[in-house]
């Protein structure tokens, strides 16, 4: 299962966090930086793929924003990559060609599309359009 | 009327004031606090919002914990969503106030909107605890059968979290959720699919039965991730069950040969591998581990990093079972050390260390000794020196062909910079030297260089161990000192007063083993009648030891001291004209002989003696026990036969001259504080008028093991 998504920009800020199991306050805030600390300097050329602790690091960089999953050894991590591909494109048909403000300004909108791909570390949907369609359907209530 | 800042004032705000972040979101904290406490739902829905963005900074909003249950209760939708996601973010199963929760839960999960029962689950999902899932066990379960696919399958998800915590919810609810795995909707199919397979992972043998369903689905299905998920699965199945495996191989090799995508060919892989491994006599498995390792070949050349990396990682798992079909790769492996990125460096060094036979254990030691030389990572370079050790010292060096060889290896491994490992390569000096015998001679010279080599003795960098190499050296020239030709040289250096800032317990070694040589050089002098180095070098010695008996380690003090006076005696002796040759010569004579850890096993038991019959009487098992207790302590007699302090007996007369005495002595003295002898009614009656009883104990009283309590 997932562990953990976490959108970070260059500078190591954070911009999306989503935890899938239970933790809390300093452990998280730990975890957050040694994450951010080993993927941030990696260059293009490394693969994306990292190990720390128990869990596998899988990380994108898109333009200035780092997706970073941790997932534990029941995921294929080529199918993470696959899924961080989707989130991404599902947030650029969302906010038109998305970018690292819109996700800042939008953060509950952020947050609830994510939330329809990915429950308690589960993917529970892929297509764009049956991600997108709730929250078009409950924008004007 | 306020003018409330919302979640996009907040945040161009906190953009604005960069320079005075903290004070500017502690002042937004304050408005939040004063907006929570106004009655309108919107202005509450909107300080929420803000807590969320603020959590992200670090900020913990758990304060607000009951105006998010208020929030969630709101009946406009966007306020309930905004509750339920600030609810996933900042609850927690220990929280009391989710009690307040159970029923707004149930009052949503039966709103007419589905929207409402969908963002329920999902705020459910982040903070169910035991007592939440106990409670809303049935009613997550009654949402499988919901009309809408859109709730059938978030119940689905929520109920495998809801497994976790209240466990006896699983037998009820298992057959509702089996049926998903029939359901019309895809998505809902692919969600049980999810929670099974994770069911599964944790308790296989349950789950064994489901197998055909699975196959089934694996069969009919293209969607690839229920197929990754199923495909997961399989290899988790398996090792419990022969036919399953027999069965897959061939859907997964059409899968192989057929599919385009990557993730799926790569499952497909790990999958077949897992099969192979758990059974090795299988018909066709050449050709299947063939197929595998020329696939896993293109992934691992592939340019993609990705790729490369998670071939070798697959690699690995094959090189288990079929070491030989690896082997062959060896070149394109090392090729992927030169790779600029860790991870796959790493990977590689593993596979290669599985790797190793008689025949290429120089070459790759070779290559390895190479990147210690030319990489900047520490952390790296740490890894490739263990890993060095590692496989030159596996199965017993197995692999070594040439002792001298891999004592050169270690010597220059123990002079390359900052390393972590310096114990590891000690130890090793010491083992390859001490059971090897033929090639001490070299090691003594390697030694001996490196003890030469001042940059072992500036040691005081942090993290650096190459003291623990330095302890190796100095005992490895003392104890085979025979093999040293000039030991006058290796007595100076050990005398350096540089020596005294290394870590204690190599100094400790190094007084130790200036014994040794001292023994030696003394023995040689004697041999070639040379009274006066002999007398040199025991003066030096003396004059020079002193400086280890200053340190402020114990077990260097005791070391040095007691050499001092060793020499001492050994001065005074000779100073008399006696000759003391021989007692030098037994305090280092003998070989200490490495001792296997099985050898005790192997001594013959003498003839006559039986190791399993009681050497004393047993102890009785009655329960007339306590009456023996006077067994367990000693007796009269049984004391008078042991030595211990007596106390003489002391008669009555004795005891009143006594008393008297005393009485005298605390008159005069002017120190001793008097009883107030004035108040006569508290007086009792006088202390020589009380009788001494004697009581009749069945216990004497004595204490067992202390002799001179014994004695009173």
């Amino acid at each position: 299962m997932i562990k953990f998504i976490l959108l970070v920009n260059k500078d190591g800020q954070s911009r999306l966090s989503r935890y899938y199991h239970n933790i809390l306050g300093e452990e998280r805030e730990n975890l957050e930086r040694e994450t951010i600390q080993k993927c941030l300097p990696r260059s293009k050329k490394e693969c994306s793929f990292l190990e720390y602790q128990n869990m596998m690091l899988i990380y994108r960089r898109y333009m200035s924003l780092f997706f970073i999953v941790g997932v534990d050894s029941d995921e294929n991590e080529l199918s993470i990559l696959e899924l961080i591909q989707n989130l991404v494109e599902t947030f650029d048909r969302y906010f038109n060609d998305v970018s690292e403000l819109d996700i800042t300004m939008n953060v509950e909108k952020a947050y609830m599309i994510l939330d329809e791909m990915i429950l308690n570390g589960h993917i529970i949907e892929t297509s764009k359009n049956r991600i997108l369609a709730p929250i078009y359907a409950t924008e004007n209530n | 009327k306020m003018f409330e800042k919302n979640l996009n004032d907040l945040v161009r705000g906190i953009r604005a004031n960069k320079s005075n972040e903290a004070k500017y979101i502690a002042q937004c904290i304050e408005e939040i606090k004063h907006e929570l406490r106004q009655d309108n739902t919107n202005v509450k829905a909107n300080a929420i919002c803000k807590l969320i963005y603020l959590q992200m900074f670090g900020y913990d909003i758990s304060w607000a914990a009951f105006n998010v249950i208020e929030v969630m209760s709101s009946t406009k939708f966007t306020h309930k969503r905004i509750g339920y996601l600030a609810s996933s973010q900042c609850f927690t199963e220990d929280m009391d106030i989710l009690t307040l929760t159970t029923n707004l839960i149930r009052k949503d999960f039966s709103s007419q909107n589905q929207y409402d029962a969908a963002v329920t689950l999902n705020g459910l999902s982040c903070f169910v605890s035991a007592d939440l899932a106990r409670d809303l066990a049935n009613d997550v379960i009654t949402l499988l059968a919901s009309t809408k696919p859109y709730i059938r399958k978030r119940a689905i998800i929520v109920l495998y979290k809801i497994f976790l915590k209240f466990p006896e919810a699983l037998r009820p609810a298992y057959p509702r959720l089996k049926a998903k795995l029939d359901d019309p909707e895809p998505s809902v199919q692919s969600a049980a699919v999810n929670v099974i397979c994770e069911l599964a992972r944790k308790n296989p043998q349950n789950y064994l039965s489901l197998a055909p369903i699975f196959f089934k689905l694996m069969t009919n299905s293209t969607n690839n991730w229920m197929l990754i998920k199923i495909i997961k699965l399989f290899a988790a199945l398996t090792p419990l069950e022969p036919r399953l495996g027999k069965k897959l191989i061939e859907p997964l090799t059409n899968l192989i040969h057929s599919t385009s995508a990557m993730s799926l060919l790569y499952e497909c892989i790990n999958t077949v591998i897992a099969v192979l491994l758990a059974f090795t006599s299988m018909p066709n498995h050449s050709s299947s581990v063939q197929l595998c390792v020329s696939k896993l070949r293109l992934l691992i050349e592939d340019a993609d990093q990705n790729l490369k990396y998670l071939g070798l990682l697959a690699m690995s798992k094959i090189l288990k079972a079929h070491p030989k079909a690896v082997q062959a790769h060896k070149d394109m492996i090392l090729r992927c050390l030169d790779d600029k990125d860790e991870s796959i460096k790493l990977r590689a060094l593993d596979l290669l260390s599985g790797m190793i036979s008689k025949k290429n254990l120089v070459e790759i030691v070779k290559k390895l000794m190479r990147h210690i030389e030319t990489t900047e990572s520490t952390s790296y370079r740490d890894e490739l020196l263990s890993k060095i050790i590692h496989i030159c010292s596996q199965s017993n060096y197995q692999y070594v062909a040439d002792f001298e060889w891999y004592i050169s290896v270690l010597v220059e491994l123990a002079q390359v910079d900052g390393i972590h490992h310096g114990s590891l390569v000690a130890t090793q000096l010491l083992d390859v030297t001490v059971r090897v015998k033929g090639i001490r001679r070299f090691s003594v010279q390697q030694m001996t260089m490196l003890l030469e080599n001042s940059k072992l003795m500036g040691i005081t960098a942090q993290g650096s161990s190459t003291g623990d190499v330095f302890f190796a050296a100095a005992w490895i020239v003392g104890e085979f000192s025979e093999h040293l030709s000039d030991l006058r040289s290796i007595m100076h250096i050990f005398l350096q007063p540089r020596a005294t800032s290394l870590p204690p317990p190599v100094q400790a070694v190094i007084v130790h083993n200036i014994l040794k040589l001292y023994s030696r050089i003394y023995l040689k002098a004697e041999n070639d009648n040379d009274q006066d180095t002999i007398a040199e070098v025991t003066q030096m010695l003396i004059d020079q030891l002193p400086m280890f008996g200053e340190s402020s380690d114990l077990e260097v003090q005791e070391r040095a001291c007691c050499a001092i006076q060793m020499l001492k005696y050994i001065q005074k002796i000779r100073d008399k004209g006696l000759t003391v040759t021989d007692e030098v010569r037994e305090m280092f004579a003998g070989e200490l002989n490495p001792v296997a850890t099985k050898a005790q096993k192997k001594v013959p038991v003498p003839e006559g003696l039986n190791l399993d019959i009681w050497i004393n009487d047993p102890p009785s098992d009655s329960s007339d026990d306590e009456l023996n207790n006077d067994a367990m302590f000693v007796t009269e007699e049984d004391h008078n036969n042991i030595q211990g302090i007596k106390y003489p007996k002391v008669d009555e007369d004795e005891l009143k001259k006594r008393r008297e005495a005393r009485k005298l002595e605390q008159e005069n003295n002017p120190y001793y504080i008097k009883g107030n002898t004035k108040s006569k009614e508290l007086e009792g009656p006088d202390i020589n008028d009380i009788p001494v009883a004697s009581l009749d104990l069945t216990v004497p009283l004595k204490v067992p093991g202390n002799m001179i309590l014994s004695t009173l």
